[in-house]
């Protein structure tokens, strides 16, 4: 069989184990559509003017920068890529890397 | 295309957040109609717009935009006017308003509703703009009062003069937020039923009531916020009372933005909206 | 006279005084009466930038992203007041911050959500019947083009990209392990979902993206390209919306 030949039969066997499931999921569109699983994300949080922050000491710094806290990436560990890039830091290890100032 | 009189019910109505989605549908009573933000109904589709479709099946839709920058000392956004002229053609919505304000400057958007001076010139300005859109949409619109944190002292008009002299020169109709009245009259010191009493109160469409938060200036005067983040305060169902007995039963919307609580909260503030309208007569 | 040139500079700069002419009730100076709209305009834009993109919050932690928010948003005002698609450099903004090069992979967890944003928002497609496969011929297959649905992204990394965003955001997901990770973004029904695409994948589906018949994209996806597996998630997703035989 030829590589085009296998493609063809590939493509026919794949798009046959979708062939019901396609009709599945249109009929549960209607139901499906309404969660708001990202909406609340998406949706902009809060129409101008109407944050709660007031008067209140808003943090205005220029570009200084200090690292206050480590988030999940200090949790994260990885080695070197396997191609040897630039191995997978984590806030924890900025110390050692940032020039003295 | 949606079949609803292009005026709102004089009724209770919310701000629609997608997470009531399932409970307006099921059980909106006493919720007559919905406002949304133009804006967030931009996109090219998805569940955002899907859900409007659904929703404007059942509900006269408000749409209210947050963005246009009327006050604006450029030139209306062309993209932005073609937007709205987008979303108000399919939607056919019951209503459309804005804010007088401004937002966008040198093509930066900032998210807020930026105070003017009331003057001659800003006058000119805003009945332009207005008349813009109004020709675009093909429709009037309404007009909403801010909530000032500060004055102009360049400012040669009333807010109430000037809000009835861009609808003399537009034909517009006003957007009464109660509780902004509340919020400038206790920041900038006046009296907010003597506000009511110069308002061209014939010319309401809709009212709006929402939360405020209290701070204090540099004095340590009250400063109120217009956070849109908890119930509506007490002396602003007084004022309401007030406004509602000088203009009879009108559309009113309770507007919660930030911190938005589960829908059974939203709805008895609802009911507190109902049994402020049932007070007075039609 | 205060211009909204002069309102709009003090705004996004904190060392900047209140613009004169701005007063209370009484006609004294505005003092921090100003400093509402100060922080309405920051803390708005903020929220929305920490709301668009949870992943890099988790990740950097809520003070260190406050930081390159407050940056960027100083940096960069949204285009229109459509705030759903503001941070489209932000990406690219985190990239360039010095004390976050360390973590390589977070401007590339900041593209992929906001990929996930874009296809929320993009435009309704049909879904293409998986039956118009069947008894093709195999050079009206080559030579035929699929659509793809305009809310597909595709990701391609250097970096276990997929991995840490899930890592980060679903609870009991494995620990990334260092490799190389490409992803589909595509939204079945109307939830945005990020897909792994095995090697060759991203090549296919941006091949096809680009009208690039069947064919074409086949070759441009390599000799390792796992085909069968590519086009079952392109189904799964919903991501195919038609086939234009030549």
């Amino acid at each position: 069989m030829s590589k085009t030949m296998k493609t063809v039969a590939l493509v026919g066997a794949v798009a046959a184990s979708f062939a019901t499931h396609a009709t599945t999921a249109t009929a549960m569109e209607k139901e499906k559509c309404f969660g708001v699983s990202l909406a609340g994300k998406n949706d902009c949080a809060a129409g101008p003017g109407t944050t709660c922050a007031g008067t209140s000491k808003v943090d205005y710094q220029g570009n200084a920068w200090t690292l206050v806290d480590a988030g999940t990436c200090a949790s994260i560990e990885l080695p070197a890529m396997a191609d040897g890039t630039a191995r997978m830091g984590s806030l924890e290890e900025l110390d050692r890397d940032l020039p003295a100032s | 295309m949606f079949d609803h009189s292009n005026t709102l019910p004089p009724r209770p109505g919310v701000g629609y957040k997608p997470q009531h989605f399932t409970e307006i549908m099921e059980n909106p009573a006493p919720v007559g109609w919905l406002e949304i933000h133009a804006e967030n109904y931009m996109g090219d589709g998805g569940r955002p717009l899907a859900q409007l479709r659904a929703l404007a099946e059942r509900f006269p839709i408000s749409v209210h935009g947050v963005g246009l920058s009327i006050g604006g000392e450029d030139r209306l956004d062309p993209d932005h006017l073609a937007r709205l002229k987008h979303l108000v053609s399919w939607l056919n919505p019951a209503s459309f308003s804005e804010h007088l304000a401004w937002s966008t400057h040198d093509s930066h958007f900032l998210n807020d509703l930026l105070p003017l001076a009331y003057t001659n010139d800003t006058l000119t300005r805003v009945a332009d703009h207005i008349d813009e859109l109004q020709e675009v949409i093909g429709r009037k619109m309404l007009l909403e009062n801010p909530s000032s944190y500060l004055a102009f002292e360049e400012s040669s008009w009333s807010e109430t003069d000037f809000l009835r002299e861009v609808a003399k020169r537009t034909g517009c109709g006003m957007l009464l937020d109660v509780n902004n009245v509340f919020v400038s009259a206790t920041n900038l010191g006046y009296s907010p039923q003597e506000y009511i009493a110069d308002y061209p109160i014939d010319l309401v469409g809709e009212i709006h009531l929402g939360g405020h938060d209290e701070d204090h200036d540099d004095h340590g005067a009250p400063l109120l916020i217009d956070s849109h983040g908890r119930e509506v305060a007490d002396p602003v169902w007084a004022l309401l009372d007030i406004t509602l007995a000088a203009s009879g039963p009108r559309p009113l919307l309770i507007e919660w933005d930030t911190d938005v609580p589960d829908w059974p909260v939203l709805a008895e503030e609802a009911v507190r909206a109902e049994q402020a309208l049932a007070k007075v007569d039609a | 006279m205060v211009t909204q040139t002069e309102f709009e500079a003090a705004l996004l700069d904190a060392e900047r005084p209140v613009p004169e002419g701005l007063v209370d009730g009484q006609g004294a100076p505005a003092g921090r009466r100003y400093a509402v709209y100060r922080n309405n305009v920051a803390v708005s834009l903020s929220e929305a930038l920490e709301t668009a993109f949870p992943a890099v919050a988790k990740l950097i932690g809520p003070e260190n992203f406050a930081k390159a928010a407050g940056m960027y948003l100083r940096r960069e005002q949204p285009g229109s007041p459509l705030m759903m698609f503001y941070g489209a450099g932000f990406p690219e903004f985190l990239a360039s911050l010095e004390p976050l090069k360390p973590i390589g992979y977070l401007s590339d967890v900041a593209r992929l959500e906001m990929a996930l944003r874009e296809s929320y928002h993009a435009a309704d497609a049909p879904v293409l019947d998986p039956a118009v496969f069947q008894g093709m011929e195999e050079e009206d297959l080559m030579a035929s083009r699929l659509g793809i649905a305009p809310s597909v992204r595709i990701i391609h990394s250097p970096w276990p990209v997929l991995s840490v965003y899930n890592f980060t955001m679903i609870e009991g997901s494995p620990q990334p392990q260092p490799t190389a990770e490409d992803v589909l973004v595509a939204r079945p029904d109307y939830d945005p979902t990020p897909y792994l695409l095995p090697k060759g994948g991203a090549d296919f589906v941006q091949a096809l993206q680009q009208g690039q018949s069947f064919g074409d994209a086949l070759g441009a996806a390599g000799d390792d390209f796992d085909l069968g597996a590519t086009l079952a998630l392109l189904l799964q997703g919903g991501a195919l919306t038609d086939l234009k035989r030549p």
